[in-house]
């Protein structure tokens, strides 16, 4: 009994001094400072009990320590976002709310918190604020306005207009299947679209292949196009010298699709490389998809292999990782491999790769994509 | 008196125990329990009730003290992953947590991110997801800890989608995250989420789930994978036995007493010694092999459903098969089995209750809940609790 009212007593004194003082911070800093392996769990489980007792004029201050948080942080502070609305449903600073949904130097996934927060207590309010994120920088808001527009053309009696209503979403849209959709409204409806151009997909590469991937091994096999020494190189596989080639795809989604250049061939692997213009040094986010296994490297650095086959398809955006675009001239290099499997959904050997910013716009070579 | 009350609640123990329903296929995930269900299937009782839910799911609600845990996931890539709490008498909602996933969340069409079925020690439930976001929560929904084994091993992942459902055994959550390229299973302390064990598992995927062999001191964990069977202490996760001829990488095994029933060319038998250190294989046969769902228990006979969508009705001891019949699949989530009866459910929503006999199986109720349904009924002696696509269901009779 002790013990329960000396919690209260702590909880109440937590509720009357959390406006951003020195514990409360302290408190809250244990959630955003969690790290991979567990790290911090043990300090959070202590901070989390209390932060959620915060009264709710502490949401935008739990936002903004979303902003820092890394996704695992992220997930403790949405926690206790939700429990503290639970708690509270008619005092929640609706304004300050809006406020930072609306700012958007605030991160994307805060942002979207803030979002939720609206939709679950004042979903009216919630939904009045839609069509505004048309242009966010926030996919994941821009996806909902963009349904809105799809959804209005689906319903749209008067072809005209719903072509109308299309060609605003294609525009605007930068989630893979929303683009689809519009695109194959558009094109039914006798339109060309250039989904390369619209999504920045990478068509033209230089190949070079087949290597030997027995066994799987090759995937981890540093073949000679790994020491990068430069489009004039060459090297030997089992058949002989192999050089790099020029390859270019005529697939509406940027498929490159290997066995075209080698053949239906098992248990192999082939390099793919392109040069990409940066106007700037920026952020990127890479984007490859093969149901094949593969590596990328970014200027030399292996951002992240991938050692498995045939698990699905292939689809635009399956993964995206995030790196950096020097000024000027980038190197892309691909290793795609293909395994022994036989079966027919297993011969394909195939990627599509595509750069663009955080907010999923693509971003184009500025030169010539091949060198 | 303190020795009294703990002699009462050892007797009342094993009531509590089936009344409860802590983890895919039962608490003693063998999909059998030894309380009596319904035998009738009645969607306009006033006990039966459905609710509905805010994403797809294929995992398995659990049943702890009146309480009804389930996962579901939502959103236009499935990034939205909830924990629900319902109430078992009447349905509704009594809590729901969000989270985002931090791990992949591109899956097969058929399945989906909350694949896993939840696991309880009756203090907290776990949820684990095909993301590989782990949370454990209260039994009111407050937050205890969380892990993200995606985020902190950025290959662990299946393309088509993982859903391996968690276990508890002495303290510790096992949770398999087995797949091709970065396989393993990891022995997560359940007072804080800190790992205590972490081993390196064949590369393959594998949507297979952990089971408990044995009670008490000696109880220790089989994990399954195309290479056969692994029994390991959850403490430590040092391997006890292995048994190398291959095993599916769909259906799980069976446990019962010291026996598991493995889905290995067909269904092998295998028998822990005494000690747990080494097993002998008691009977093989390749007539008895599952389709997608697992085995389930009835007493000691045990009840498989193939890939032609044959009911085999059997004996746990010799493998013995007693009765064959055919019933309306396809079947995804595996049967669910009292001593008399067995319940499951076919991909179109149809349930079927089959009367167990020992020379025949009778099909003695069906229902149509006319949604698709891919998962695993939870039994509870005062009705049956099962998920569609949209909704969940407490069907009485």
């Amino acid at each position: 009994m002790i013990k329960h009212l000396s919690i209260l007593y702590c909880l109440f004194c937590v509720k009357l001094s959390v406006q951003s003082s020195p514990d409360s911070t302290n408190l809250i800093q244990s959630l955003v400072a969690i790290k991979s392996q567990g790290e911090g769990n043990r300090e959070a489980m202590k901070a989390w009990p209390q932060v959620s007792q915060f009264p709710p004029s502490a949401i935008p201050q739990l936002l903004e320590a979303m902003n820092r948080a890394n996704d695992l942080g992220d997930n403790w502070i949405r926690a206790a976002i939700e429990k503290i609305c639970e708690q509270n449903t008619t005092q929640l600073p609706v304004q300050r709310i809006i406020a930072f949904l609306q700012d958007h130097s605030n991160q994307a996934e805060s942002r979207h918190m803030a979002f939720q927060i609206l939709q679950s207590e004042l979903p009216s309010k919630a939904d009045q604020l839609i069509p505004s994120f048309i242009d966010d920088p926030a996919p994941v808001l821009r996806q909902k306005a963009v349904e809105l527009i799809l959804s209005k053309a689906r319903n749209s009696s008067a072809k005209p207009k719903a072509i109308k209503l299309y060609q605003k979403a294609l525009i605007q849209a930068r989630e893979v299947e929303q683009i689809k959709e519009a695109s194959r409204e558009l094109e039914e409806a006798g339109e060309k679209i250039n989904l390369i151009q619209l999504m920045g997909l990478l068509p033209e590469w230089q190949l070079m292949g087949p290597f030997d991937n027995s066994e799987r091994k090759g995937f981890s096999v540093e073949y000679g196009p790994e020491s990068g020494k430069g489009l004039t190189e060459q090297h030997k596989n089992k058949d002989g010298i192999v050089k790099w080639e020029k390859f270019s795809t005529q697939d509406e989604l940027g498929l490159v699709d290997i066995n075209q250049k080698y053949g239906e061939l098992k248990e192999v692997c082939a390099y793919a490389r392109t040069t990409f213009h940066s106007q700037s040094a920026q952020s990127a986010h890479f984007r490859i998809g093969s149901k094949n296994a593969w590596k990328m490297w970014v200027n030399g650095t292996l951002l992240f292999s991938r050692d498995e086959y045939h698990r699905g398809k292939t689809r635009i955006d399956q993964f995206i990782i995030e790196g950096k675009l020097q000024e000027g001239e980038n190197e892309i290099l691909l290793k795609v491999c293909q395994n022994e499997q036989t079966q027919s959904w297993t011969k394909q050997w195939e990627f599509n790769f595509r750069i663009t910013d955080r907010t999923g716009s693509a971003i184009h070579s500025s030169g010539s994509t091949i060198k | 008196m303190k020795n009294g009350f703990l002699f009462l609640l050892s007797l009342l123990s094993p009531l509590f125990l089936n009344a409860d329903w802590l983890q895919f296929r039962g608490s003693l995930g063998n999909g059998g329990t030894s309380i009596n269900s319904i035998t009738q299937f009645s969607k306009e009782n006033k006990n039966s009730w459905k609710s509905e839910l805010p994403g797809r799911g294929l995992s398995s609600p659990i049943l702890v003290d009146g309480k009804i845990f389930l996962t579901a996931s939502s959103g236009p890539k499935q990034e939205t992953l909830h924990i629900l709490c319902f109430s078992q008498n009447e349905g509704n909602l009594i809590w729901e947590r969000k989270f985002k996933a931090t791990g992949r969340t591109i899956c097969h069409e058929k399945t989906c991110v909350a694949a896993p079925t939840m696991v309880s020690d009756r203090e907290v439930v776990v949820a684990q997801f095909s993301s590989n976001d782990i949370f454990c929560v209260d039994l009111d929904g407050d937050l205890l800890w969380l892990r993200g084994l995606t985020y902190d091993f950025p290959n662990a992942a299946n393309g088509l989608g993982m859903s391996s459902s968690p276990l508890i055994s002495k303290g510790v959550l096992i949770a398999q995250v087995e797949n091709d390229a970065d396989s393993f299973t990891t022995g997560i302390d359940l007072k804080n989420g800190e790992e205590l064990w972490r081993n390196i598992r064949p590369k393959g995927a594998n949507w297979t789930s952990p089971v408990l062999l044995g009670t008490g001191k000696n109880q220790k964990v089989a994990l399954q994978s195309t290479k056969g069977i692994s029994l390991i202490n959850p403490t430590n996760g040092k391997e006890s036995w292995s048994y190398q001829n291959g095993a599916s990488s769909i259906p799980s095994s069976t446990p019962v007493g010291d026996v598991l029933l493995v889905p290995s060319n067909g269904l092998t038998a295998l028998k822990t010694r005494t000690g747990g250190n080494s097993h002998t294989e008691v009977w093989q046969d390749n007539k008895l092999g599952p389709g997608t769902g697992s085995p389930a228990i009835s007493g000691n006979r045990f009840l498989v459903i193939n890939k032609a969508n044959v009911l085999t009705y059997a004996k746990i001891d010799s493998g013995e098969i007693l009765w064959r019949m055919r019933i309306k699949g396809p079947v995804s989530g595996s049967p669910v089995a009292t001593r008399s009866h067995l319940y499951f459910f076919n991909e179109d929503g149809l349930g079927q209750i089959i009367k167990l006999e020992e020379d025949e199986g009778k099909v003695i109720a069906t229902l149509d809940l006319q949604e698709t349904i891919l998962s695993t009924p939870a039994l509870a002696a005062d009705g049956l609790y099962i998920r569609s696509d949209k909704h969940l269901w407490k069907i009485s009779q």
